[in-house]
């Protein structure tokens, strides 16, 4: 038995299964040279005609651009430069309808040529053993040179290979009827494409290269032999006549009876496929220094006058191409670019040739049938027997008409080539093919789903354990805090220890745990009657968490601002503040039992012992809040002025509003924030507990107090609102109920701008709160009601209360949006 | 401009269904013209009963089934059932066995299975083993070749006799179908099969007049007409060579190890050959698309299986023929056949 290479050698070709015979039609326009075209009007030249990522646009619009110039860089990801296929201008880059079966808009550069074509410097290489490997592959990748058999693949990957080839295969086949663009390429320009391979020789070291052509073209089988007679390790080789072995993996078997693996490349079985025309291109880039602009294109089919191959630049818009090959179009038109095999019918003829495209075809309706209905499939496997890649399209179409897609990879549908030689067979004109291609498509989406899916799904995983951690740290603080603070607890831990010690002391090793257990029921029995420290704990140490976050984050926020209006003071109010809120903090974890848990029981014991710290934390929080008000009183004032006493003061507040009062109420808003996390530690529950806290007898407490001036304050503010509202409103409806609240008002103007500001400064609050809660602000109302019959004021100071109340508000509000963040978690 | 847009490919073989149905039905011909020449017109009339019946009850489940009637109706698979079931009962059966059948291939195993493609088994074969287990009499009533017949029958003899089961001069099927030795005949195979039997050789079964040298008169031109009919379709491709080639050679196998190891009892593989159904069978019934396997390995199972099963039907079963028992058992089989017999495709697995 010869090996494999003495068969080659020896001529032996292989057969691959199916394929059909479709009507050549090659004669159609094989019979004149290529023709060179008179420069179309304009050229649309999409950024991206491979596969890959787009280059990146190096020409703006307007730019004049020389023929052969770059007009985008490649960058990463298999990206390849376009060049101007003529001299000219930039007139617009814009996304321009594609040259895919889709047509959709795809990012182009149009260029109007000049009309003088005149070439950019080119620097043609004279002596190819010069140079490197590096340097040729960058010759290649920057002369934007793509696969121009039909899928684009980047030239300059394949050349850069790293597996060892053994054989470099060329694909001079040309199976799909019409098409004769390689054809007519090899007649005239076998030298070039033999230059080519011999670059590719030197790059890749393949030990032969075997030229793949059908029996179909003589000519062009005895044009390669004379150009490669010189080169001992170059094969040409005539097969037979039957499509599609000019796809690739049909090649490859033919010519060296190797098969590539299902979901790998030629390379891994040391085989590369080259068509003849990127071979040219390489060739034309390297000998010439000319980057792919043009390519041979086969203009054919029964409705072109002049069906012949020709010379098109990259660009060219179809319908120039039509025009000058003498079209004159039939009833229901159609245009394929492409053969008639595999070629997708364009929607429009104003496509652009990009660098795949072999052939444009027009047919008339007799030569290519309007395919017929659909009918019945009888299961004839006429399809089995035509397909080149041995699947069982007529199994696969049943489980592509009931979408089971497990089937449907099961009977290997991903290794369809699409070749549509099933199609082409069918004696139910079922459009096969198309049934395939969806699927896929199908498939692919179904399983990016599933990966989001499955990503969504880690996510989520990782966000409860995240949660659970959390939950689990705060459970151990809580042990040590409830360790030092819960008492009873303790005690009541101890009794049980003491109780189960006796029992143990009585019995054996199961009546000690019998014990346990007991103090254990006795115990949870005794938290149901008594009130729950640990739940209570825990929802403590969650916002303490949450508000020692906040802080941080605040404080963080704050810091530079306070640094940059007063860094003496601002340090200072930092440090008192520092102070403040430790103490405050040691104070809120027991004077938050209190406030939560309203059981006399527990409550007043603790309060005795804590006396001290809630007391001055609560100092503390009333000078920072003191400060914070001040300040933003000031700030106000002086926003004020300028204000007229309109309904939405706030809408002109920023064109008239100086910095330096921007800054204060920066200031003042910094340390009012800071006051009402310390606040917000003291009275935990502001809106909550506030009908609570409005009980008289909990005046001891700090923190209700302050709840108490705030709701008072807010009910100040909300009827000096309610007055200038009707002050404003009087003007155009003077009624009898106006007239009777008007007594109380003296000086309802003053009024009227605090009741403003006010309000300006609710809605500030409100915006900022992104999510209002309504209820708490009803309770609020209901208890503002009940309060201002209660105090009765002299005007002036009804406006210091107004603009104070305004202020509370806001920090109510921002507290409340706090705990609303708080309170889901 | 408008264009028009299609999805590719954009060419077409120009291969349809009915010009394949047709191709099949056009093959039947000789056979048809064979079968006329040694059993009389009946079965012209039966073809015409059967096609008539055929289309109608085609139509009408369409219309049920609300489907556009035409487009079905002129694939030709209805007619091609009715064909190879109107050439597969004895000629001069009653019509309402023609009929029966015919509604009973098209309605039950056809339309109610979902029509074209969706069938489970052969319509036609179906409806013969129906037939043939319902009507047995009738359906084994073979007319001996015409110049054996003591009066030969005209065509409306024959007319009258399939419509009004008995003759213009008013002999009934029996009278009609006695030979010239004053005995109703069975065929060829029934004889062998019923002297076997007996304990006579297979030779001296073949003694008789219905016989010559290798098969029974008429019989063997018949299957032969229709071996020229199934190459005739190998030729222009509508069938694959698998089923038949597989058939006939597992047939001729067995019946020449029966043969040499017992020939008394065992008739040769000419003779089986050229006996009964084989070459329709063969070539016009197991290569029914629908109904047979699809992978080629499949394909050489299943004809395989069924030239088994013929010959241990003819031999050893209780009934003289078993091509349509045959086929229809391996109908059944062919999902199991195909699931285990995709080809190997290209990348997967090593290669040769």
């Amino acid at each position: 038995m010869d090996s494999l290479l003495e068969q080659i050698e020896r001529g032996t070709l292989w057969q691959f299964p199916g394929g059909v015979h479709p009507p050549q039609q090659k004669s159609l326009s094989n019979q004149q040279p290529i023709a060179r075209l008179p420069l179309p009007d304009k050229l649309v030249l999409p950024l991206k005609q491979h596969i890959g990522a787009n280059g990146q646009l190096l020409v703006n619009v307007g730019d004049k651009v020389l023929k052969g110039q770059a007009l985008t860089k490649p960058t990463a990801n298999w990206s390849l430069p376009v060049h101007a296929p003529t001299s000219g201008e930039v007139i617009e880059i814009k996304p321009m309808p594609s040259a895919h079966p889709s047509a959709l808009p795809e990012l182009s550069i149009v260029m109007t040529p000049d009309g003088n074509d005149t070439w950019c410097e080119l620097s043609p290489v004279s002596d190819l053993n010069k140079l490197d490997h590096k340097t040729l592959i960058d010759l290649l990748h920057n002369a934007g040179i793509a696969g121009m058999g039909g899928a684009g693949f980047p030239t300059y990957v394949k050349a850069d290979s790293h597996q060892p080839i053994e054989f470099l295969v060329v694909n001079g086949v040309e199976c799909e009827p019409y098409i004769t663009a390689d054809d007519l390429l090899m007649r005239e320009h076998a030298q070039e494409i033999v230059q080519g391979i011999e670059v590719m020789q030197q790059l890749l070291k393949p030990q032969r290269v075997l030229i793949g052509i059908e029996d179909n073209k003589p000519e062009a089988i005895a044009a390669m032999k004379r150009a490669s007679a010189h080169n001992t390790a170059i094969l040409v080789r005539a097969i037979p006549t039957k499509y599609p072995s000019g796809g690739e993996k049909q090649l490859i078997r033919v010519l060296t009876s190797k098969e590539v693996p299902s979901t790998g490349i030629p390379a891994d079985i040391g085989v590369l496929v080259q068509n003849v025309g990127t071979l040219f291109a390489i060739s034309e880039a390297i000998y010439k220094g000319k980057p792919l602009i043009e390519r041979v294109v086969s203009v054919t089919g029964n409705t072109i006058g002049k069906p012949q191959n020709v010379w098109a630049l990259i660009g060219t818009e179809i319908k120039h191409l039509l025009d000058c090959q003498g079209f004159t179009p039939v009833l229901e038109q159609r245009v394929v670019m492409g053969g008639p095999m595999m070629g997708f019918t364009l929607p429009t003829v104003r496509i652009p040739v990009i660098k795949t495209t072999n052939c444009i075809l027009a047919p008339d309706n007799q030569e290519l049938a309007e395919p017929g209905d659909e009918k019945a499939c009888i299961r004839c496997s006429a399809c089995a027997d035509a397909c080149p890649q041995s699947l069982l399209p007529q199994q696969l179409q049943w489980f592509a008409k009931s979408k089971d897609y497990d089937k449907l990879e099961a009977y290997n549908l991903f290794d369809c080539i699409e070749c549509g030689a099933c199609s082409y067979v069918c004696p139910s004109e079922i459009p096969l093919v198309q049934y395939y291609r969806v699927a896929k498509a199908e498939i692919r989406e179904q399983k990016l789903d599933q990966i989001k899916a499955e990503r969504a799904k880690e996510r989520f995983e990782a966000r409860k354990e995240r949660l659970e951690r959390e939950q689990q740290e705060r459970q151990n603080r809580h042990k040590r805090s409830t360790s030092r603070s819960a008492k009873p607890d303790a005690e009541k831990a101890k009794v049980a220890d003491a109780l189960a010690r006796v029992k143990q002391k009585q019995g054996d090793k199961s009546a000690v745990q019998a014990a346990i257990e007991r103090a254990k029921a006795k115990k949870a029995a005794d938290g149901s009657l008594e009130p729950d420290n640990s739940e209570v704990a825990l929802e403590r140490a969650l916002r303490k968490e949450q508000a020692r976050l906040y802080k941080e984050q605040k404080t963080s926020e704050d810091a530079p601002l306070a640094e940059n209006a007063k860094e003496d003071s601002g340090k200072k109010d930092a440090v008192t503040a520092a102070i403040a809120r430790a103490k405050a903090k040691k104070a809120a974890q027991q004077g938050e039992q209190e406030n939560g848990q309203p059981q006399p029981q527990a409550s007043e014991p603790e309060t005795k012992k804590s006396d001290d710290d809630p007391r001055k934390a609560a100092v503390a929080a009333a000078i920072a809040r003191a400060k914070a008000k001040k300040a933003a009183q000031q700030g106000e004032q002086e926003n004020e002025q300028p204000q007229p006493p309109a309904s939405e003061p706030e809408t002109k507040k920023s064109d008239d509003d100086p910095r330096k009062a921007a800054v204060a109420a920066a200031i003042a808003r910094a340390k009012a924030k800071k006051a009402a996390q310390q606040g917000e530690q003291e009275n935990e529950q502001p809106q909550q507990p506030a009908s609570e806290s409005e009980t008289p007898t909990s005046d001891d407490d700090d923190p209700r107090k302050a709840a108490v001036a705030a709701a008072i304050a807010r009910a100040k503010a909300k009827k000096a609102a309610k007055q200038a509202e009707q002050e404003n409103e009087q003007p155009q409806t003077s009624t009898s109920e106006s007239e009777t609240q008007k007594p109380d008002d003296d000086d309802p103007r003053k009024a009227a701008v605090a009741a403003a500001i006010a309000r300006a400064k609710a809605k500030k609050a409100a915006k900022q709160a992104e999510q209002e809660n309504e209820q708490p602000q009803q309770e609020q109302s209901v208890q503002d009601a009940g309060s201002t019959d209660a105090t009765p004021q002299t005007p002036e100071q009804k406006r210091q209360a107004a603009i104070k109340a305004a202020v509370a508000k806001a920090k109510a509000k921002k507290q409340a949006k706090e705990q609303e963040g708080n309170d889901p978690s | 401009m408008k264009l028009s847009m299609a999805s590719s490919p954009h060419n077409h073989s120009q291969k349809n269904l009915s010009r394949l149905m047709l191709t099949v039905i056009a093959a039947c011909i000789p056979g048809i013209i064979a079968q006329c020449y040694f059993f009389g017109f009946g079965v012209i009339v039966q073809l015409m009963l059967a096609l008539i019946t055929a289309s109608l009850s085609e139509a009408f489940m369409l219309s049920v089934r609300k489907r556009p009637v035409w487009p079905a109706l002129s694939d030709g698979s209805a007619w091609l059932t009715a064909v190879l079931l109107a050439i597969s009962i004895p000629p001069l059966a009653p019509w309402w066995i023609v009929v029966i059948g015919t509604v009973f291939a098209i309605v039950m195993v056809k339309q109610l299975y979902g029509g074209l493609g969706f069938n489970l088994f052969n319509p036609a074969m179906a409806a013969y083993v129906l037939l043939l287990v319902s009507f047995p009499v009738q359906m084994t009533s073979w007319t001996p070749v015409s110049s054996l017949l003591a009066q030969p029958l005209n065509l409306m003899d024959q007319a009258s006799l399939i419509f009004f089961e008995y003759s213009a001069n008013h002999t009934d099927l029996i009278g009609a179908l006695t030979s010239v030795d004053g005995t109703t005949m069975a065929t060829p195979l029934d004889t062998v099969k019923t002297a076997v039997s007996q304990n006579l050789t297979v030779d001296e079964a073949m003694m008789g007049k219905q016989f010559s040298a290798y098969a029974g008169i008429g019989w063997m031109w018949v299957n032969l007409a229709f071996l020229v009919g199934g190459l005739f379709l190998l030729k222009t491709k509508v069938i694959n060579w698998h089923i038949p080639v597989a058939m006939l050679a597992t047939l001729a196998f067995c019946s020449a190890i029966g043969f040499i190891l017992a020939p008394g009892s065992h008739a040769g593989s000419l003779f089986h050959l050229l006996s009964g159904a084989t070459m329709l069978g063969a070539f016009f019934i197991a290569t029914d698309p629908v109904s047979a396997s699809t992978t080629n390995r499949g394909r050489l199972i299943y004809g395989a299986c069924i030239g088994l099963l013929v010959y241990l039907i003819r031999n050893y079963g209780g009934y003289p023929d078993a091509v349509a028992f045959a086929v229809l058992i391996m109908n059944m089989a062919v999902p199991l056949i195909d699931h285990y017999t995709q080809p190997r495709t290209y990348g997967h697995g090593a290669a040769k």
